[in-house]
């Protein structure tokens, strides 16, 4: 059972994946985008991660993908009408890439499935990842929010008018 | 939460740099224009803090935040590296940026921020740590290569690198994850020890690896990943050309190291023909493409991958099987003492670059060097020196630089690799001493005459007298930046 309903998130989501590189129409592609953020949160809840599944779904399919829209409706993108004239050599490489690791998979003695899942929590899923946040993993968490703050002063710098001033 | 004081004192050095760049974004607007300088000022002197209290603690093994973050020697000697390169990059951007009308005192955090990135990676003991700080060095450098706003190029390889620095971050944080699928933990220590002969040919193992090794090689801009570098290192200001060219190379190249060497120590017969290869191609095609550029800055890229291909000569010694544990920890040690010296001479060699920008020149073209000896004696010699030193011809520091790697090879039993990178090192003389013919065989034009000003200032001075100082000194005296680099290098097992 287990196993069917895994397969049935992977496939759609590889499917879905592979949708929104090879739809003409970009709002198509972000809603196959957004059918994919809903299938790896599926995938999140089969693994006992309730609150990265709803996490997924506010943050990605919520905010980013909206984002996402507005961009596209903001630029009144055409539609593509040809691929780029590099797509067969693209799809031939990563065909190749594919059957490599395909390859090295089917050959080689894997090690798939060899991390368990872990045992139900304690706590609840939102008490634990918090508690790891602000204990074991402080530094990087801190790391983060600096990610955070350079990208938010940077899209300033970028965007705001007349910081430059040209000489005359 | 509760944090041990000992973390806290640990990381000082980074909380420091941390501290000074939120402050100088704080402090920018409300600095009245003619006084920007000071902006600068302070976060040298926070720089110099940082320095002091890195050579307090140098030596020694120190973990903290949970084993996430190490501060070694080795970290220890990349972090007073960068510290250098950020102190020179901000003391030459003091006068490029007025020169280029770039009003950004926004600048200066940048540089401390994308410092903070490096630091970070240097002594990181977790992937996930190394690769935060890799994205916090990248996103803030995506930025400043974007800083000349007005100029359609710096925008266009700003958002060049931008895609393609997303892509193989992608790339890296796609293998790491597998990896965690086999080790069960990011910790390098710990990855190291879930690795036992199995691992060999495991083949998820193989391709997490894979997928690492291509993300690094990105960051250090080796061939096939260096397709961003020409026209990123092109269109960005040159300031930060030069901060990129050998502060995020240095702190990737760190990374990189430690990565192989401390979780992947054990699976060395897998990566070290990759490395060889990786190392092969970017030798060679960065000398030869080299050749038939006509733009310095351009030049100056293809030279930088050219010399990320002889670091790795360092790394392929580190990693080949049947060594000597003393020769492979040469083979680290030669790599550190290399990248070290090639930042003095590549610093020197974009500054000048920057400073040719003034008058009319934009300093970038060849032919903007044309009897620079005519016209303006002390840069001309300057950049002869430099160019001398890139080509790697005694006695300047280059020499010693290539000498220690070679001499690394051939130790390791791999003389036909050392001549390998004499031949292309010969190959280089050519188009480094180009740079030197045209300044000092051929006759400026009369135009070109009348507008020749450098764009010295006492901040830039101080820049080329360090970089020259680094150049000549260490070509003469590299013992003690030898010994220095032989006690910090990573234990090979």
């Amino acid at each position: 059972m287990e196993m069917v309903v895994f397969l049935y998130f992977a496939g759609v989501i590889v499917t879905t994946a592979g949708l929104v590189v090879a739809l003409k129409n970009p709002v198509y592609s972000a809603l196959a985008l957004l059918v994919m953020f809903f299938h790896v949160a599926g995938l999140f809840v089969t693994l006992h991660a309730e609150f990265l599944a709803i996490i997924q779904v506010l943050v990605y399919a919520g905010a980013i993908l909206v984002l996402y829209l507005f961009v596209v409706m903001l630029l009144n993108l055409k539609r593509e009408e040809h691929f780029h004239h590099q797509w067969l050599v693209g799809l031939f490489l990563g065909f190749v890439l594919f059957a490599e690791a395909a390859l090295l998979l089917l050959k080689g003695h894997a090690t798939l499935g060899k991390t368990e899942a872990p045992a139900q929590l304690a706590q609840g899923n939102t008490e634990s990842i918090g508690e790891l946040l602000y204990s074991t993993y402080l530094f990087p968490f801190e790391v983060a929010s600096l990610i955070l703050l350079v990208a938010m002063v940077g899209a300033v710098i970028l965007t705001k008018k007349g910081i430059m001033e040209v000489k005359s | 939460m509760n944090i041990p004081l000992a973390d806290i004192v640990t990381i000082l050095p980074e909380l420091i740099v941390i501290g000074m760049a939120c402050l100088l974004l704080v402090l920018d607007p409300i600095t009245p224009k003619s006084k920007k300088d000071l902006l600068a000022w302070a976060s040298l002197g926070a720089l110099a803090v940082c320095v002091i209290m890195i050579l307090g603690s140098f030596g020694g093994r120190v973990m903290a935040f949970s084993d996430l973050v190490v501060v070694d020697g080795y970290a220890s000697f990349w972090k007073l590296l960068l510290c250098l390169v950020s102190g020179m990059t901000i003391l030459l951007s003091m006068t490029y940026l007025k020169e280029e009308h770039i009003d950004l005192a926004e600048f200066y955090g940048f540089i401390l921020l994308a410092l903070v990135g490096m630091m970070v990676m240097v002594s990181g003991a977790d992937l996930l740590v190394i690769y935060l700080g890799i994205e916090l060095m990248s996103i803030t450098l995506y930025i400043m290569v974007g800083f000349k706003r007005f100029e359609a190029r710096s925008i266009e390889s700003s958002a060049k690198y931008f895609v393609l620095g997303a892509f193989s971050s992608g790339i890296l944080l796609y293998g790491i994850s597998l990896l965690f699928g086999v080790a069960g933990s990011t910790r390098l220590s710990e990855i190291a020890s879930t690795m036992n002969d199995q691992s060999l040919s495991d083949p998820l193992v193989l391709i997490s690896l894979m997928l690492i090794i291509v993300g690094f090689g990105f960051k250090v801009a080796a061939v096939p990943f260096h397709m961003w570098t020409p026209d990123v290192y092109q269109g960005a200001p040159t300031s930060v050309t030069a901060f990129m060219a050998v502060a995020s190379k240095a702190a990737s190249f760190a990374a990189f190291l430690r990565v192989l060497l401390e979780a992947f120590g054990g699976l060395k017969p897998n990566w070290t023909g990759m490395i060889l290869v990786l190392c092969l191609l970017t030798v060679a095609l960065g000398n030869l493409v080299a050749i038939v550029q006509t733009n310095v800055k351009r030049m100056l890229a293809y030279s930088s991958i050219a010399h990320a291909g002889y670091a790795l000569i360092g790394l392929v010694v580190a990693g080949w099987i049947g060594t000597e544990a003393g020769v492979s920890a040469r083979g680290v040690s030669s790599l550190m003492l290399y990248l070290a010296i090639y930042s003095f001479m590549t610093l020197g060699a974009f500054s000048m670059v920057a400073i040719l920008r003034n008058g009319g020149l934009e300093g970038e073209e060849l032919n903007d060097f044309t009897g620079l000896a005519k016209r303006h004696k002390g840069g001309a010699f300057l950049m002869m020196v430099f160019m001398v030193s890139l080509a790697g011809i005694p006695p300047t520091a280059g020499f010693i630089g290539k000498f220690y790697l070679f001499m690394a090879a051939v130790n390791a039993g791999l003389a036909w690799l050392a001549v390998i990178g004499l031949v292309f090192a010969a190959i280089s003389a050519f188009y480094y001493l180009r740079v030197v013919m045209v300044m000092y065989m051929r006759e400026p034009s009369s135009e070109q005459e009348l507008t020749t000003r450098l764009a010295l200032s006492p901040s830039v001075s101080v820049v080329l007298a360090c970089a020259i100082a680094g150049v000549v000194l260490l070509g003469i005296f590299p013992g003690p930046l030898v010994s220095v680099a032989d006690l910090s290098t990573l234990p090979v097992k």
